[in-house]
């Protein structure tokens, strides 16, 4: 990236002897939304901690828009934070939960009522202004604290897991909802979340973190396709494992119990004989020989799950269940558990993990 | 008399399961109860209002507002009110701005863990500590011989009693009721300052706002309510105490309650209707502080959910 | 950070002297007794001294009286209410906090004038019914805690669940309140007792106003006419004092913990 807005550099954090950040870097551009995506403990929250300037970097700095912040107070990065509790002030209203950033600023009483009014405006809730806190509902609340957090007009958005509190119909109409407002205001965004599918939908590019480290940064595109780590596609993801041999490294040729196929270019230099994890996501398999797939393998229907527009069949392959998705189609009865089926993938979707 | 924290009645309220709804009941239901309404009324609720009707009534049972009136005209009554609510006030600020800061210290000075459990474990004892060892313990204290006093005259050379200092006094009597009223404080606020969430110091910080910022515009007013409500508790509490204080000066010291005690003694007043009407005033300032804490408090809690 | 932490200690610190330092003194000052060393002759004094053994015996049997009189008031009412007539908590609620609105002093100068010898109900009329109504008088002060202490250990036990479980199971009533539900609020009675004897045991208003022999009013004698002897008392009360408080800390360990429902 030839001139990021946020750049973290070399970044360590350790509380006492246990090292919570190892190595963390990071360029992110003006206007981009990056996710941190990771299991709980991973060390997305202390890195977003840094950022904002909660805790201070065993090592390594922080530059926001080329200006070295590390050693600054959160209070003079200028930045908007959305907490996963709300945070809101109980004893201040909307309005001045919103217009609190502006008037600590200083802003004129008149800029700042206009100010306020536009971002209840931006949030869709107008009306909303005189109210307090314990009033509204946990959604609400969050549009507030979102509202807050931007009315100052921040360069960089820091969001910690701020839709973990809520259930998960509101959670959704909010995501699009922060994602449609963070594009229009062309804002700078980093999002922490635990939730892959969040993770996907939201973000520009995702940061992937386990035990300190990015395992992967890449489009939502290329995490879900092409995870580069074992860890990655597992936690991304519904994923179907086969153990397979590779029965002829030239030719690429890898045995599924007692049939083959070809993975020529995907071996990475294994060995005949050496054993390898292939992975294969429900969707990129296919229920009976389809044109385009070039790997066929024989089963049994061990399952059927109706889900509505969508029939997920778990079919049985030699010592290994592979679970698949057909769409639903009223024409056409769905499979019965028993039969012989077979299944066939395109050997580019294939995920060889090491 | 002896007090005890009532923090948790509003909880016990507040966290009830809800009941269903009991429909028509035979009168036998109400047996079940009835001890305690007559309880109640025969030995709490009648005689109150014995009192509080006495306290409108002439000595020929006529109603008038003389008594009442009386209470503003007597110089040494009104003087008792005016010494009474000095001292309430002084005992009830004092206490409260000093357990507000032990609370803080204890819940946000980074302090280790035992520091807390044993404060609020002590709190709570002393908050029970009052009546007539209090007043003992103070007397060997800062009396004429006592631990401090002398310590102060022969190892610093300062004689506080020679400067004027006597523990014997209305500010005396305010340092006394310290023990009690900085404790109950303490076991009070401490839930509320527990119910300050850390992010909102730093939603604070990222918004721009300084510590102090944060703490006059957020937490300031927080914590105001419950602040304000307990200062009125501990105003009641003392104001109706009297046991330390007459065990501390005797009856030398002219406050509502000792007042109210000589005359029960001996009707020093001449007039059983205008003590009526000085116990009268005493549950008009109690109630009054009383209903001013559960609005107060009812505030707090809505915000602090 | 730092400073902070500095504070918070000297605040801490500070506290605690203004605590500890009065009961040191105290201590100290009750060992004074004997001229020029420290011995405990302050305490063997109180300690032989029958007055206070025939006051300290009084207030004793007066605070047993009252917790029992406290238990029988509170627990069939505070049970009753949670599970027939939960519309009656708010009017039972307000009665049970009035005693902490309405001093102590107002509360017996109406006992005095209404229950004089020339009443109808002539409590005052002989020394067996000026004990009844000072524990009467202690029951009503004690009112608040016990209620609270019996209303709390009532409502983690979810009492309309498990008397509906017994009679289904076909106990009677007795067997209800005896078997099910005295034994689950037992430490929360047990709290509300000690709580009640820690308030009745130097109590010194009501005591001294009935004109009864009890340990209060013995205090505030000893006080006023001994230089050593009140501040071993003092030590002496504090330590009954935490000793209730510390039992109710350790009841409040083995209570029993909502199933059902959270706190």
């Amino acid at each position: 990236m030839a001139d990021p807005f946020l750049s973290i550099q070399n970044v360590k954090k350790s509380f006492g002897n246990v090292a919570v950040v190892k190595d963390f870097n990071l360029d992110v551009g003006a206007g981009e939304f990056v996710s941190f995506l990771g299991p709980s403990g991973c060390g997305k929250t202390t890195m977003l901690r840094i950022v904002a300037g909660f805790e201070e970097p065993s090592a390594g700095k922080v530059m926001i828009g080329g200006k070295d912040v590390t050693g600054l107070k959160p209070n003079q990065r200028n930045i908007g934070m959305v907490f996963q509790a709300y945070a809101l002030f109980p004893n201040l209203t909307v309005a001045q939960n919103i217009g609190f950033g502006l008037k600590v600023a200083g802003m004129p009483k008149a800029e700042a009522q206009a100010r306020i009014a536009e971002m209840l405006n931006i949030i869709k809730l107008p009306d909303f202004g005189d109210r307090y806190p314990y009033q509204l509902s946990g959604g609400q609340q969050q549009r507030i604290a979102l509202a807050r957090a931007l009315a100052p007009k921040p360069k960089l958005l820091l969001l910690d897991e701020p839709l973990s509190a809520l259930d998960a119909k509101v959670r959704i109409s909010l995501r699009e909802e922060i994602r449609s407002i963070q594009k229009k205001l062309g804002i700078t965004t980093i999002f922490v979340t635990h939730d892959q599918e969040e993770a996907l939908s939201m973000s520009d590019r995702i940061v992937v973190m386990n035990e300190g480290r990015a395992d992967q940064t890449g489009t939502p595109f290329e995490i879900y396709n092409r995870p580069s780590t074992k860890f990655v596609a597992n936690f991304v993801g519904t994923l179907n494992v086969l153990e397979g041999t590779v029965s002829d490294a030239t030719t690429g040729t890898v045995k599924i119990n007692a049939e083959e196929i070809g993975l020529k270019g995907k071996l990475n230099g294994s060995k005949s004989g050496d054993t390898l994890s292939l992975a294969l996501r429900p969707e990129a398999i296919s229920l009976g020989r389809r044109p385009g797939n070039d790997a066929n393998l024989t089963g049994q229907i061990a399952d059927v799950h109706f889900l509505g527009s969508v029939i997920r069949v778990r079919v049985g392959v030699g010592q290994n269940f592979v679970s698949l998705d057909t769409f639903n189609n009223s024409s056409t009865p769905p499979p019965a558990v028993g039969e012989k089926t077979e299944i066939s993938f395109s050997s580019g979707d294939v995920l060889v993990l090491h | 008399m002896t007090q005890a924290s009532i923090s948790t009645t509003a909880d016990a309220a507040r966290s009830a399961p809800p009941e269903a709804k009991s429909g028509f009941r035979l009168p036998t239901h109400w047996l079940g109860v009835a001890p305690f309404f007559i309880f109640a009324l025969m030995f709490l609720i009648l005689p109150t209002l014995y009192l509080v009707v006495g306290a409108f009534q002439n000595d020929q049972g006529q109603y008038t507002l003389d008594n009442i009136r009386q209470l503003f005209a007597d110089q040494s009554i009104r003087d008792s009110y005016w010494v009474s609510i000095k001292i309430s006030f002084w005992s009830a600020t004092i206490g409260a701005l000093v357990g507000l800061a032990m609370a803080i210290a204890i819940v946000r000075g980074g302090l280790p863990a035992w520091v807390r459990s044993s404060t609020m474990t002590f709190s709570g004892v002393a908050s029970n500590f009052a009546g007539v060892p209090l007043a003992f313990a103070f007397l060997a204290t800062l009396g004429r011989l006592g631990l401090v006093t002398v310590i102060l005259r022969d190892v610093f050379g300062i004689n506080i009693y020679a400067m004027g200092f006597n523990v014997l006094t209305s500010w005396g009597l305010i340092i006394v009721y310290l023990f009690f009223q900085i404790p109950l404080m303490i076991v009070i606020i401490t839930p509320a300052i527990d119910g300050l969430k850390r992010e909102w110091g730093e939603a604070a910080a990222t918004l721009g706002a300084t510590t102090w910022q944060y703490w006059r515009m957020v937490v300031i007013p927080v914590l105001w309510p419950s602040f304000l409500g307990t200062v009125i508790l501990l105003f009641a509490n003392s104001f109706g105490a009297i046991a330390t204080a007459y065990a501390f000066t005797g009856s030398s010291l002219n406050i509502v309650p000792i007042k109210l005690y000589a005359q029960i003694r001996g009707d020093v007043l001449h007039n059983p209707h205008l003590g009526y009407a000085l116990a009268f005033g005493m549950i008009v300032v109690t109630g009054l502080a009383n209903i001013f804490y559960i609005w107060f408090r009812t505030r707090s809690e809505r915000w602090l959910k | 950070m730092k400073t902070g932490r500095f504070w918070a200690w000297l605040v801490f610190g500070l506290g605690t002297a203004y605590f500890f330092i009065p009961l040191i003194a105290t201590f100290e000052f009750s060992l004074r007794m004997r001229r020029g060393e420290y011995s405990f002759d302050a305490y063997r004094v109180v300690l032989g001294d029958s007055r206070f053994q025939e006051t300290f015996a009084y207030s004793v049997t007066v605070a047993v009286f009252t917790i029992l009189l406290g238990v029988l008031l509170v627990v069939p009412t505070a049970y009753w209410i949670r599970l027939r007539m939960p519309h009656l908590r708010p009017v039972v609620e307000f009665i049970t906090l009035l005693p902490l609105v309405i001093p102590a002093i107002v509360i017996v100068f109406g006992y005095i004038r209404m229950y004089g010898s020339n009443s109808p109900l002539p409590f005052l009329g002989s020394a067996r019914g000026t004990d009844a109504l000072l524990v009467i008088g202690y029951a009503t002060l004690a009112l608040p805690y016990m209620y609270r202490a019996v209303d709390t250990g009532l409502r983690t036990i979810d009492v309309r669940t498990l008397t509906e479980a017994a009679q289904i199971l076909g106990a009677g009533w007795t067997t209800i309140i005896a078997r099910v539900i005295l034994p689950n609020v037992l430490i929360a009675v047990l709290s509300g007792a000690f709580l009640t004897f820690a308030i009745v045991i130097g109590e010194f208003t009501l005591a001294s106003l009935l004109n009864r022999p009890a340990f209060g009013p013995y205090l505030q004698n000893i006080g006023a006419n001994r230089a050593y002897e009140p501040a071993a008392l003092a030590v002496i009360a504090f330590a009954i004092t935490w000793g209730c408080m510390s039992v109710i800390q350790i009841l409040a360990r083995f209570a029993p913990k909502s199933a059902n429902r959270p706190n």
